[in-house]
Formats: C-alpha cells, structure tokens, sequence
C-alpha cells in the first residue's frame, strides 16, 4: 500500500510557520458601497495593520463655492449625501441665516421638518438594505429599497428631484408642499411600515446576521468621543446625544419622539439603533401632517426681497419683483460680514457649516463639517486585531459616504 | 446671546492674557489665542471642570490672503453633557469656537492629536489643503490628494482652473 500525498508531506513542528501578508481592498469593491481604498496586513484572517485611505472622491466642494454666489453653493450641498441631500442643503442654510439673522415662518419650517425626516428615512434605508446585501441577503436590500422607494417618490413631488433635492433656499424653501402630497405621504408610510416589519423578520433575529454583526466593531466609549464620533455610532455605545434633542432646531422641541440607544456599541447594536430611528422618524411626519394641514396657504418663505426673492409667478407680472429677482440672481443676496457654524442631526450624525462671509455676494469660506469623515477615522482602531470578515459589517454601520467623506 | 457672552467671559477668567480677543457674534462664543499657546490653551478648555469641552467637532482653517498673519486655523469645540438625568437625551452644555493666526512664513501650529483622536485627520486635512503643518502630527501625509499633487487648493492664491499632471487634460 502506498502512502497518500497527505501522510508523505513533511509534519510541521508545533505551531504552523505564518506569514502576514499586505491586501489591498479598494477603492472600487464589490462589498463596500463607498469608494475608499484599505490597506490591510493579514496574519492568516486576522487584522494586523491597516490604512483607510479616503479622497476618491475628492471634487473641491469648498473651493467651487467660494467661487459662486450664496445660492450656487446649495446645488453643490445636494451632492455631498446622494441619500439625504435635503439635510445638507438645511444645515448650509440654516448656518447663512444665522449670518442673516432671519427667522423662517412657521410653516415653512414643519416643511422643512417633513422634508428632514424623509431624508433621514431614505439614508437609513440604504444603511439597513445594502448592509444585508453586502453580507449576501438580496431579499431585505429589495425591502428597503422599495421604501427609500417611496420616500423618494415623495421628495419627487416635494421638489421635483428623486436624489439631488436643491429644496431648501436661503430663507425659505423652494416650494410649498404640492397638492395631494400629505395624502399620498399617508400612504406612502403604511406601506413603508409594513415593509419594515417584513424587514425585520427576515433580518433581525436571523442567525447568520446576528452572527456577523454581534461583537464586532466595538470601540470604547472614551475612543468615540476623542473621534468625534456623533449619530447612530455614539448612541448605539449608550450616549443619547441627538442635536433635534441636544439643541432643537426647526421645530423639533414640539414633537414628541424618542432617541433609541445601545448598550454595547458593536455592529448589531448599531443596526438595532438605525431601525428604531425609522419608525421614529415616521412618528415625526405624521405628527407635521395635522399642522401641514391646518395652515395651508401661509408663507413659506421670508418676506424679505433682499434674502428670498419672489416667486415665479409675480416676477412675470410685476416691474419691482422682475428687478428684485434680477438682481438676486446676478449678484447674489448680500450676507452681512461675519461667521457662523450651525449644524444639524443627518443620519450620520453632525453634520455642520462653518460659514465666513466679507460682504460681497459670494461666500468667503463654506467649511463642511462631515460625519462620515469623523466617524470613518477610527475605522482602524475598530478593527485591528479583529477578523478579516468584520470589516464589511462595521463599514456597513460606519456608513461612509464618499460624497460627504471627501466632498 | 447672554449664555455666550456668559461662556465668554468665564474662559477669559480661565484663560487671562491668552486670549487675544472675543466676541460673540451671532450667538457664537469665540475666542482668538496666539498660536504658540493655542495647544496649552486648548488642553486647559478641555480639563478644566466646569468647562469640560470633551468634544472637538471641527478643526478647519482660513486663508486671509493680503491680511497678517495669513491663516487662521479655527477649532469647533462642545460641551457634552455625558451624565444626563434617566431617561433624558444628552444636552450640549455649550459651544466655543477657537481661533489662532498662522503666518505665512512661519506656517505651522502645534498638533492637538494627543488631546483628541479626530484632529488626526482633521489635521491631515488642512495640511492637505492648506499647507500647515502641524508640529508633533504622528502621520502628517495628504489625506484628500494624492503624494504628487503640487500646492494646496484652497489657498486663495491657487487657482481655480489650474490642472495637474495626474488629473489628466480637460475634455
């Protein structure tokens, strides 16, 4: 009888010889839905080192707004979160009028409101789904999408625009919520809600999941806040720090909501924590519904020719709103000399602008302040010394958007 | 408005002749410190008890071109409260902008990576895009651009229209 291959191969003695070795993964990877490039050394499928490197992305945000007027930066806002570029566009504004220390009517901030959550609801949708999709589920990914789906549809009729809103202006917003909008919003989130319930029986308490996301991704508590880490990253670790609560804006002190919150900080508490905040953010819209409902026909808008200039229709007809609104265009609304930093809750967390104007129609500085960067820093530390497998999950609730990352 | 003239006035009390200059515009706290005492500065808002500013939010600059010094390199800094009563969200005690000059010749500032992780990064962006170097920085390398990229954009003497080597020609 002859010996097999198997028995003839040398024996090693006592622990096997490794070796690490160096993988490259990115920017373009099938399993990351951001485009960033991570150097890794591997002992075997643990993680030894590794280097995020970010910038893939990187188009002169700042730069081309300092090159155009006031309103041409908001264009550029929509394009830094392809997902939630309504909160974008308010947190650039909010910090221009806090330079032009206008305050906005009542209703248009309840639509300002609606227009955030459906936001939020659209980028934590992609959060959940594509987290599923990059661990092998296609099913949940069709779930949420058909609900960022619907949200889409709404800011569709809100704006005129699926992705890139342009909604929120300087002083106002674009438009007034179109006829049949709140009806269709009722709809729209029932269904939503049902799909979410089917979300959460195929994924939540599925083993191969909970497998994947338990116990990975941790960082001390300390470490995130020496990050900066703010949103759903910090308050999956037990910190319940949620701006429309810290430091309410909008309207946000007159709903009633609640911030979800995690014990342990890892991955599947971060999922847990992103879930919660869907349906409280169905809970916010549909308490702007009754108030939507009850002031139809109020303004929307400030007054002010100076910071928001009229409306289509009566720049057509009349001589004064045809010169107001010429001039808006052309040279831009005059922002008093100073700075100011406003920011707001995205689904990332803090998302702010620090704004220095000298006068002229056009922005000094517009400095954005992004969440996915700050929270995408202490990837590394998340991860040495975990397995190779973790890094997709924890990129996943990272949720780095490249658009926002790099701008 | 008082709650920042209020945060003003008691980190002028802690601070004395460091800080330069303050105001609070808008509703904004700030404080101007000269640059080689910013680090010592900082380190003080962030220990001191009362103040406790345990959060750096944002770490930017500004390039006043034709003003001296040139550059101001701008720290966002809060107040978390990590101790909320149960079952209540987590208020922000309060906010303070920090702001140092930097010369053009001598375009540096202390590094502040030690007092809070973010600024690593932070740091490596305004030296990407701005040209400061920050002084005891542990990896200070480009973090938007590539190593071969020549200036810093966002310097208000780059040009907007300029192409670089790697960036390829326009259509």
């Amino acid at each position: 009888m002859t010996q097999s291959a198997i028995q003839r191969a040398p024996r090693a003695k006592g622990d096997l010889h490794t070796e690490t070795q160096v993988v490259s993964m990115g920017p373009s990877h099938p399993a990351t839905h951001g485009t960033v490039k991570i150097i890794l050394e591997i002992d075997g499928e643990e993680i030894v080192e590794m280097d995020v490197q970010i910038g893939y992305l990187h188009r002169g945000f700042e730069k081309e707004c300092e090159s155009g007027t006031w309103y041409q930066a908001i264009p550029y806002t929509d394009r830094l979160n392809y997902n939630s570029a309504i909160l974008a566009n308010l947190a650039f504004c909010m910090s221009v009028e806090k330079l032009l220390g206008c305050e906005i009517p009542r209703r248009g901030q309840w639509v300002r409101t609606l227009g955030s959550e459906l936001s939020r609801m659209g980028d934590h949708l992609t959060r959940l789904g594509a987290a599923c999709l990059e661990l092998g589920a296609m099913t949940p990914f069709l779930y949420g999408i058909e609900a960022r789906e619907l949200c889409w549809d709404l800011q569709e009729m809100l704006c005129g625009a699926r992705v890139t809103s342009n909604y929120i202006r300087i002083g106002g917003i674009q438009r007034d919520v179109t006829p049949g909008f709140l009806e269709r919003l009722h709809a729209s989130l029932l269904r939503i809600e049902s799909l979410l319930v089917d979300f959460d029986k195929v994924v939540t308490s599925n083993r191969i999941f909970v497998d994947r996301f338990r116990n990975t991704g941790m960082l001390p508590l300390e470490k995130l806040l020496s990050f900066g880490v703010t949103g759903p990253m910090l308050r999956a670790a037990g910190v319940p720090l949620d701006l429309r609560k810290a430091e309410p804006y909008l309207v946000y002190d007159e709903i009633d909501f609640d911030v979800p919150v995690g014990t342990t900080g890892d991955n599947y508490d971060r999922f847990l924590v992103c879930q919660e905040e869907l349906v409280q953010s169905i809970r916010i819209m549909r308490a702007c519904v009754p108030v939507l409902e009850k002031t139809v026909g109020e303004s929307v808008n400030v007054s002010d020719p100076r910071v928001r200039w009229p409306a289509k229709e009566r720049v057509f007809g009349r001589m004064e709103e045809l010169i107001q609104q010429f001039k808006g265009v052309t040279e831009g609304i005059k922002v008093p000399v100073g700075e100011a930093y406003a920011a707001v809750e995205s689904p990332n967390g803090e998302l702010g602008f620090y704004v220095v104007s000298d006068g002229t129609g056009k922005p000094y500085k517009v400095r954005c302040r992004p969440p996915s960067f700050a929270n995408v820093a202490p990837m590394r530390e998340m991860l040495i010394g975990g397995m190779l497998a973790d890094i997709v999950p924890t990129f996943d609730m990272i949720n780095m958007i490249g658009g926002e990352c790099d701008r | 408005m008082a709650a920042a003239d209020e945060l003003v006035s008691r980190v002028k009390s802690l601070l004395g002749s460091d800080v330069l200059d303050s105001h609070t515009h808008v509703g904004d706290a700030t404080i101007l410190v000269p640059v080689d005492r910013a680090r010592e500065v900082l380190q003080r808002l962030r220990d001191d008890p009362g103040l406790a500013f345990n959060l750096l939010v944002d770490l930017t600059a500004v390039d006043y071109l034709g003003r001296e010094p040139r550059f101001e390199v701008v720290y966002h800094l809060a107040s978390l409260d990590l101790a909320p009563p149960a079952g209540e969200p987590c208020r922000m005690r309060h906010r303070l902008r920090v702001k140092t000059g930097v010369t053009e010749k001598r375009c540096e500032a202390d590094s502040v990576c030690a007092l809070w992780a973010a600024a690593n990064w932070f740091e490596r962006e305004v030296f990407d895009l701005y040209g400061i170097v920050f002084r005891g920085h542990p990896d200070l390398r480009r973090i938007l651009l590539y190593d071969e990229f020549q200036g810093h954009p966002l310097r208000k003497d780059y040009p907007k229209e300029r192409r670089q080597p790697l960036v390829g020609p326009r259509n």
